[in-house]
């Protein structure tokens, strides 16, 4: 009788208070990038153009979900003692496959994200939500605490390749789309104008300020952030 | 049944698995996506052939412009001598087509151990080359109704591979232009040899023909004349491996168009 009321209980809304939190809480008050500052690597390498930063992102939310998912449902038989080995061994084998299928259908972006695909592998958000989420809840929720980190590192990323792309370049370049220009021709320097783009805006150094500035923003917005100290 | 999680029978049991299980995934995607990767590889080798004769061609349009510029893929050996010719549409699956010889494979494999065991020895690397059963590739180009050779060249940097592709004007000796590039140089200082900045410094000098060195490529802030070019500062090492790559592999060629020469200027 009281493992059926358990049973009940546990089989909760997938989109209950609690649950929700689990996608929201990464945007914000606990973001992998800014609040717990990991997978800082990758979003300084791959931050100059929007387009990498997108591919990127999914590659490293298709890693997250997948990763969490079969953790989740294969944690009551992962042996303790070699659980990081299973773990390392499931991200990799999802991270090939992700640099494969870019390589056959996208491979002038996997050219540009070269090693980083692979070091998404390396990237802690994912081991971390491994260890300290799936291998302990149900798929369900592990699947949203995934969408949700994935989500929180996504739009960091993309937000620092928006503001470097525009210092830097000054347009937005797609395949496809073409180039997106939001400095008009005119003020360029070299036709005559006063404007130059700033070259150092695509160097890592000007990503690691962005993202402290993304930080400083952030917590100066979000006071419960701040440590006492 | 209940199992023992932490017994090292179960731990075994469960490790063989996994790796049984991921392995025949990962094979699987590796080995049905290979022709899509192997195509995207083909379509890049086309730009950065066309890229040396200076047509900018992108992965779309890359076959149409290869088979419009480039009129012949050439094999040949170190001694010169011609071992195979084709025209036409290019065959994947056709081992003996020249644009089909790999020579990074081949590089990596053989011509990279020989010219390493015998840095210091330029006679016995020449005949080891000379023994060595690999094949140059070459493509005769035509480009406003004059002809180009471009030929790729393989060597080796400060930290990993270089490789390029240099395009001789049809006097055997001129260069046209080069494209290079390289998979782990140091940004800034190696990785330059890739910009346009160091490689249109190669376009009008020519090769000394019958000299040991055939082209230099110099410390950075030396003087150059019309067989060497300035080396990039700080990639003091990546641009003595241009120069060792372009020192090695273009005599071949030119090898073999003067002997093609010959035999015209004898008909």
């Amino acid at each position: 009788m009281s493992t059926e009321v358990k049973e009940i209980k546990k089989s909760e809304s997938l989109f209950s208070k609690k649950n929700r939190r689990l996608l929201s809480d990464p945007l914000n008050d606990s973001n992998p990038i800014t609040v717990q500052v990991l997978g800082i690597c990758s979003a300084l390498a791959i931050t100059v153009q929007v387009q990498q930063a997108v591919i990127m992102s999914a590659a490293v939310l298709f890693v997250m979900i997948g990763g969490n998912v079969i953790v989740s449902l294969l944690r009551n038989l992962i042996p303790d003692r070699i659980r990081i080995i299973v773990q390392l061994v499931i991200i990799a084998a999802l991270v090939i496959i992700v640099n494969e299928v870019l390589k056959a259908f996208l491979p002038d972006i996997s050219e540009k994200l070269s090693v980083f695909v692979g070091l998404i592998i390396t990237n802690c958000i994912i081991m971390g939500r491994l260890e300290a989420f799936a291998l302990g809840n149900k798929p369900g929720p592990s699947f949203l605490d995934a969408i949700g980190n994935g989500l929180g590192y996504a739009w960091i990323l993309l937000a620092v390749a928006f503001v470097r792309e525009i210092f830097g370049s000054g347009a937005f370049s797609f395949p496809g789309i073409g180039q997106l220009k939001f400095i008009p021709d005119s003020w360029f320097i070299a036709n005559g104008g006063f404007y130059e783009n700033n070259n150092l805006m695509i160097l890592p150094p000007m990503a690691l300020v962005v993202v402290g500035i993304i930080i400083w923003v952030q917590r100066s917005r979000n006071t419960k952030l701040i440590e006492e100290n | 049944m209940a199992v023992n999680k932490n017994s090292n029978g179960y731990t075994f049991l469960f490790s063989t698995l996994m790796v049984v299980i991921v392995g025949t995934a990962l094979a699987y995607t590796s080995l049905s996506l290979k022709p899509l990767q192997k195509a995207n590889e083909a379509d890049k080798k086309m730009v950065n052939i066309l890229g040396a004769i200076g047509v900018t061609a992108s992965r779309d349009n890359a076959k149409e412009e290869f088979s419009k510029y480039v009129t012949e893929r050439i094999s040949v050996t170190f001694a010169g001598k011609e071992v195979n010719k084709t025209s036409g549409e290019i065959d994947a699956t056709d081992k003996t087509d020249p644009f089909n010889i790999n020579v990074k494979k081949d590089y990596r494999g053989i011509i990279g151990k020989i010219v390493k065991s015998t840095k210091k020895d330029p006679e016995l690397q020449e005949s080891k080359l000379m023994k060595a059963d690999v094949a140059y590739p070459l493509y005769v180009c035509v480009k406003n109704d004059s002809t180009f050779y471009v030929a790729p060249v393989v060597g080796t940097g400060l930290w990993g591979p270089i490789w390029g592709y240099v395009a001789l004007m049809d006097d055997a000796e001129t260069f046209y232009g080069a494209t290079f590039d390289h998979k782990t140089e140091t940004p800034g200082l190696g990785a330059e040899i890739r910009e346009v900045f160091f490689t249109e410094k190669f376009a009008g000098k020519t090769l000394n023909n019958g000299a040991d060195v055939v082209f230099e490529v110099k410390k950075s802030g030396s003087v150059t004349d019309e067989h060497s070019v300035d080396g990039i500062t700080g990639g003091t090492i990546t641009s003595k491996g241009v120069g060792e790559m372009l020192n090695r592999t273009l005599p071949v060629y030119v090898k073999y168009l003067e002997q093609t020469s010959n035999q015209k200027a004898q008909l």
